[in-house]
């Protein structure tokens, strides 16, 4: 399991200029942003979809786990965590008020 | 923050290979002349510039063949008055456009006829932080009109970057560039230091920065990279001249990137023009599938068996993809040899020789070859 309870209780929020796109050509869901792309896969899009900067990352990982009927929380942890090294997101600590 | 989509496991395997860029150089005609300009010495005038639907029909095809992200770019692409509708068709693909251009006649008007048509970033180019300097650099007045258009261009909502080509006669101000930037509310600021093709090549001594200048901005671009954290980022790009080892040039030749001169001929990169054994096909007699997949000139080199020892052997090869073609080609004259950048290479001493020479006193304002043949000194 990566991170304690203060890991999953960060609420992430995609770039500004990120825009989540699908490429029909490759059949991927692809992230668009400023001079950069990145592909991805079914899962990370998955995940993207339900960072809306008010989730948890907690609440994500309890959407999918209910989806997936898996504990994916760590996971969860270990893809954003990725996208903000490279600056493609940022956390806010501490659940939103309207989350 | 990666420049260009990296090669990851990833992404597209090898037998697959897409392009993701598509660099459009929609005309070469500009306001500004700066010395360190990426366009070829031999610029292609108005009439030679492909029709809007030629255009059209070009980002149509790009897009099928996978091109992800479109750089509406030149000289300065405001030039041409198709440009609104080339970026509404764009935009209709679904591709990822910047605008790259000095805000040279982005008036209101114009930024809010853009804004309508979906592009969704815009990248403003700064000569230098004082405003003598920087006019002296383009060789025209420019910094109020830059500063008005970014006013626009965040209201509007655009991503916006500033770009700076960094180089010896701007370098030292590189705090008040970086503050400047943060004033006209960039989202993100490029310090990119020169690179010698061409017009670069051609003003090298004027422009090459000293030992002294790198090791006084450093200190100063982590410092600003740590206080604008989360709101501008800044992507700084040192002279490869002063570095050990080669850029990974364009992510590879004929890997992700296709430049498109204003005449129709697709380059794997901004030089090549530079490359005068090469053939460039043009996309008014080709499709753009054939020109990446079959040409002779996006072949080139790509993989590595095209490579001279010492960068066949050499486990960097993986890295940098053995450096820069074109800049193998302008200084040992062939094209094959590793980048001579690499301190790896015999060619070496040529660099460090360019480094030494470098007096800083003389240049030559880029220019249409008739219209300004003389050095302009201060």
């Amino acid at each position: 399991m990566t991170g304690g309870d203060e890991a999953g209780a960060r609420v992430p929020r995609l770039w500004r200029l990120a825009k989540l796109a699908h490429d029909d050509v490759r059949q991927r869901p692809v992230l668009l942003y400023p001079e950069g792309a990145v592909l991805l896969n079914d899962t990370g899009r998955a995940i993207l979809d339900l960072v809306d900067g008010t989730r948890t990352i907690d609440a994500i990982a309890a959407i999918l786990a209910a989806r997936y009927g898996a504990d994916v929380r760590a996971d969860v942890i270990d893809y954003l965590d990725l996208l903000e090294r490279q600056e493609l997101l940022s956390y806010a600590q501490g659940p939103s008020a309207v989350g | 923050m990666p420049k260009a989509p990296p090669p990851s496991a990833d992404g597209p395997a090898r037998a697959e290979r897409r392009p993701t860029t598509l660099l459009a150089e929609l005309t070469h005609r500009c306001p500004l002349h700066c010395p360190y300009c990426s366009n070829p010495i031999d610029l292609i005038r108005a009439e030679r510039e492909l029709s809007t639907d030629d255009w059209k029909r070009v980002f149509t095809e790009a897009r099928a063949l996978g091109v992800l992200q479109l750089g509406l770019s030149g000289g300065e692409p405001l030039v041409r008055k198709d440009l609104e509708a080339l970026a509404t068709h764009a935009h209709g693909l679904g591709l990822y456009q910047t605008l790259v251009t000095s805000a040279l006649g982005l008036t209101r008007q114009r930024a809010e006829a853009l804004r309508a048509t979906g592009l969704e970033h815009v990248q403003i180019s700064l000569q230098d932080a004082d405003d003598a300097n920087a006019e002296r650099i383009a060789g025209v007045s420019s910094v109020r009109q830059k500063k008005a258009a970014a006013g626009y261009v965040r209201e509007l909502g655009f991503a916006f970057t500033v770009n700076v080509v960094l180089h010896r006669q701007n370098l030292d101000r590189i705090g008040a560039l970086i503050d400047l930037a943060a004033e006209m509310g960039a989202d993100r600021l490029e310090l990119a230091n020169t690179q010698y093709y061409g017009w670069g090549l051609r003003n090298r001594d004027w422009l090459m920065p000293t030992r002294a200048q790198l090791d006084a901005a450093q200190p100063v671009v982590e410092a600003a990279m740590r206080a604008h954290k989360g709101r501008m980022q800044i992507l700084y790009v040192l002279p490869d001249y002063h570095q050990a080892f080669p850029k990974p040039c364009y992510g590879g030749w004929g890997n992700f990137y296709i430049v498109l001169a204003p005449d129709g001929r697709a380059l794997p990169c901004h030089g090549a023009t530079e490359l005068d054994f090469l053939t460039l096909d043009s996309v008014r007699e080709h499709s753009l599938q054939w020109i990446w997949e079959a040409s002779p000139a996006f072949n080139a080199f790509r993989g590595d068996a095209w490579m001279a020892e010492p960068c066949r052997s050499c486990e960097r090869k993986a890295l940098d993809f053995g450096g820069c073609r074109c800049q193998a080609y302008a200084l040992t004259g062939d094209a094959r040899n590793g980048d001579p950048v690499c301190t790896k290479v015999p060619h070496r001493p040529l660099i460090d020789a360019a480094l030494a020479a470098a007096d800083g006193t003389d240049f030559r304002y880029r220019g249409f070859a008739d219209a300004r043949d003389a050095a302009a000194l201060p």
